[in-house]
């Protein structure tokens, strides 16, 4: 495979991707990015499906924004909103990420070792064959699948050093699932969201995620031995009593 | 048991029997069930009428009048029939009110008070049809100083532009979704946008693979929802518009009802069939300016720093100091929509109360960045509600580079601003997705009407600069010592920076 290093130590953000773009016009699909340090939208809008990038250090906000295809593994933690509005590709980040992880992504896989801030998966969403995935290893934030519109949002809570969900989850919620180890009270339902039962298939949904986390982050989760919550919308027009005409 | 708070009729519907051929348009062409064709006689329901002239434009014998029905209640200085009837509706239904199209109280258009100059004598005017007149405008970045190598002829530019638009007129079509209008609407302007070298906005709803033939004539919308947003829909453009907020309904988001998402709309949004298509009021990940320069310049990065990008926003109290964030935050244009802008659906409380006027907006938002010494950094793009070609003259003298026109497009269409948009029931075939209803709008024709009106007003835009004895909008554009304002007070006048008449 063409293969390629850069050392983007110093380097802003437009360089660094101008580098990427070159090197991905130029037959090159794997691409090693060392000293990386608060650059941000690296490989935004990248659309070649075979590429793959390791992002040593810490990349900035927006990693990963309205890419289409690349899978993209970060080695440190990442800012607020790596894969915002992605079309398809995979995100897999060792450590922890800010806010608005996977705003508004349609399609691909997001996976988090560590714990996640605020409005995680806001208004992710699905179309067709395009069903976008969120694995959290640690906790997430309030506001957890606002204004969710598809796709599924598993929080693990591993070594969980502070409530796992807080409040508001899926508040606004319309489409998709959120699966949470463990019990969630009453209030910490959002507008719009509700229980639904854990049944046998939600179990495989989950299971597959797991196993693909395992794989990723070197863990042994095991799916059996977990009480997961399930989380959905109570329908998919939860604002439609809401208006009166004008006469 | 309750009894609903009864709201009389609107509007009278009366067919003339001795005019009346019994050939049945009004009920085949009336989409709210108005009309219905009897053995000997037509029938009507008047209580379903919106006064959209469909009827009345298809009977061929001229038999059907509508008229307002009035004095229904009590006179009252304070409590007027709109009030009285809002509170029976909501206390029927618990509800907040929906309306369409723009606001629709009587503020007064401070254009109307507004005059332009002309030349006497002193300063000859100008014959367009004769001379040259230019309207062309490039919207974008303008750099502060221009650096060149060489010298006499063979110079060469050393300062790297920023991508522009060309617009050969300072008109554009305003951004209307693929959902809130049907296709048959969207390819009207698209079609008219290209030939007269200018643009359409796809508005928040993506952009439809039958748009694709015009895209370097198409601004796509990034709004809250992200609806339609993928790297294909960016790259098809000829610039993007992150919409931060609306004229008509300043500080709330969008909802496409999930009746209105059908195949089409779903596979275009990139949403299942039915789902509700809701657009969050903020944009999540835009909570400051810093914020918006990091979403600006993501979408310049996805798309390689070519085009232009602009920032939408509703004009509201501090719309000129948001304006230089907007300067700030790498963005090329600023598009400033009015109260009086134009909606498929807003709630009627906001619609009619939240916002500010758009000339005063232009005036203060153009005063602040000249001010701060960036105003090259940002056009400023207007719409709301602008109702003909001295509206957006006049619009450009007090600082606009350019206007949006929406309900003045849907006008040229056909539409007769009955604002009921939400019910998608439009008979004219705008403002609905019933394939019946939208065989009715012809894009052919309908680009003609556009283009038509948009030709219509860049003439008469023409004529008013040359009796300026202005050759450029370049020249008009800020020159507001071409104004003057007609029985305004003088804090507005001191906003807007023009005199008074006979000043």
């Amino acid at each position: 495979m063409n293969e390629r290093t850069i050392d983007v130590k110093n380097l802003d953000y437009r360089e660094l991707n101008r580098t990427i773009r070159e090197a991905v016009a130029g037959g090159v699909r794997s691409i090693t990015l060392n000293n990386v340090l608060g650059q941000r939208f690296i490989a935004d809008g990248i659309t070649a499906k075979d590429l793959s990038i390791t992002v040593n250090g810490v990349p900035g906000g927006d990693l990963g924004a309205f890419m289409d295809g690349p899978s993209i593994r970060v080695n440190g933690n990442a800012d607020h909103a790596p894969g915002n509005t992605m079309t398809s590709g995979t995100i897999i980040i060792d450590g922890d990420a800010g806010d608005c992880v996977g705003h508004s992504m349609r399609g691909g896989t997001i996976m988090v070792r560590g714990n996640v801030g605020y409005r995680v998966g806001i208004h992710m969403k699905q179309y067709r064959e395009q069903y976008p995935k969120i694995v959290i290893g640690g906790y997430a934030r309030s506001f957890l699948g606002e204004y969710m519109a598809g796709g599924i949002i598993l929080i693990l809570g591993l070594d969980a050093t502070e409530a796992i969900v807080q409040d508001y989850v899926g508040t606004g919620i319309h489409g998709g699932t959120i699966y949470i180890a463990g019990e969630l009270e009453d209030h910490q339902l959002g507008v719009a969201a509700v229980r639904k039962d854990f049944t046998e298939d939600d179990l495989q949904v989950v299971t597959g995620l797991i196993t693909q986390f395992n794989a990723q982050f070197g863990t042994d989760v095991d799916p059996a031995a977990i009480t997961f919550t399930k989380i959905q919308p109570m329908s998919a027009r939860p604002f439609s009593g809401l208006y009166t005409t004008e006469r | 048991m309750s009894v609903a708070n009864y709201i009389p009729n609107k509007y009278d519907v009366v067919v003339d029997p001795s005019r009346c051929r019994m050939c049945g348009r009004c009920e085949e062409n009336c989409s709210y069930g108005v009309f219905r064709k009897e053995q000997d006689r037509i029938v009507t329901f008047p209580s379903n009428c919106v006064v959209c002239h469909r009827c009345i434009s298809f009977c061929p014998a001229d038999a059907i009048t509508i008229r307002e029905r009035t004095a229904t209640y009590r006179h009252h200085p304070h409590w007027d029939e709109e009030s009285r009837e809002d509170i029976y509706n909501q206390a029927n239904t618990g509800r907040v009110i929906l309306g369409g199209m723009g606001n629709a109280r009587s503020y007064p258009p401070i254009f109307d008070r507004l005059l332009l100059d002309a030349c006497q004598i002193t300063n000859p005017s100008i014959d367009p049809l004769r001379e040259p007149m230019e309207t062309r405008v490039y919207l974008g970045k303008k750099p502060a100083t221009v650096e060149i190598t060489g010298s006499g002829r063979d110079v060469e530019l050393k300062t790297s532009l920023s991508p522009n638009l060309k617009l050969e007129t300072p008109i554009m079509v305003a951004h209307m979704s693929y959902g809130a209008v049907s296709l048959a609407a969207q390819k009207s302007f698209a079609m008219a946008a290209q030939r007269l070298g200018t643009y359409m906005g796809t508005g928040e709803g993506g952009t439809h693979p039958d748009l694709l033939a015009y895209k370097d004539n198409i601004i796509v919308q990034v709004a809250s929802g992200r609806f339609g947003v993928s790297p294909d829909y960016l790259a098809n453009s000829a610039a993007i518009e992150i919409k931060a907020g609306q004229g008509a309904k300043p500080g709330i988001g969008g909802h496409l009802p999930g009746e209105k998402v059908d195949a089409e709309v779903s596979r275009t949004r990139m949403i299942p069939v039915g789902s509700d298509a809701i657009s969050p009021a903020p944009h999540h990940d835009i909570y400051s300016i810093e914020d918006l320069a990091q979403l600006v310049r993501a979408l310049k990065e996805a798309t390689d720093w070519k085009k232009p990008v602009f920032v939408k926003i509703a004009a509201v109290h501090n719309a000129a100091a948001i304006a230089a964030g907007i300067a700030r935050a790498d963005a090329d244009g600023v598009v400033i929509d009015g109260f009086k802008g134009g909606t498929g659906a807003a709630p009627k409380v906001l619609r009619d109360h939240v916002g500010i006027p758009i000339e005063a907006a232009i005036a203060s938002v153009d005063a602040k960045l000249r001010n701060q010494g960036i105003r090259n950094e940002v056009s400023i793009i207007a719409s709301g509600g602008f109702r003909n070609s001295a509206d957006l003259t006049k619009a450009i003298a007090l600082g606009a580079d350019a206007v949006y026109i929406g309900t003045a497009a849907l006008i040229a269409l056909g539409c007769r601003v009955c604002g009921k948009c939400y019910m998608g029931m439009c008979p004219w075939g705008i403002a609905t997705q019933t394939p019946r209803l939208v065989s009715r709008l012809d894009p052919i024709e309908g680009a003609q009407k556009v283009a038509n009106l948009i030709t219509a007003w860049t003439h008469e835009l023409q004529e008013l600069m040359g009796a300026a004895g202005i050759n450029s909008i370049e020249s008009l554009r800020g020159n507001r010592d071409r104004l003057r304002g007609y029985l305004l007070d003088e804090n507005i006048l001191e906003v807007l920076d023009v005199k008074t008449v006979g000043a």
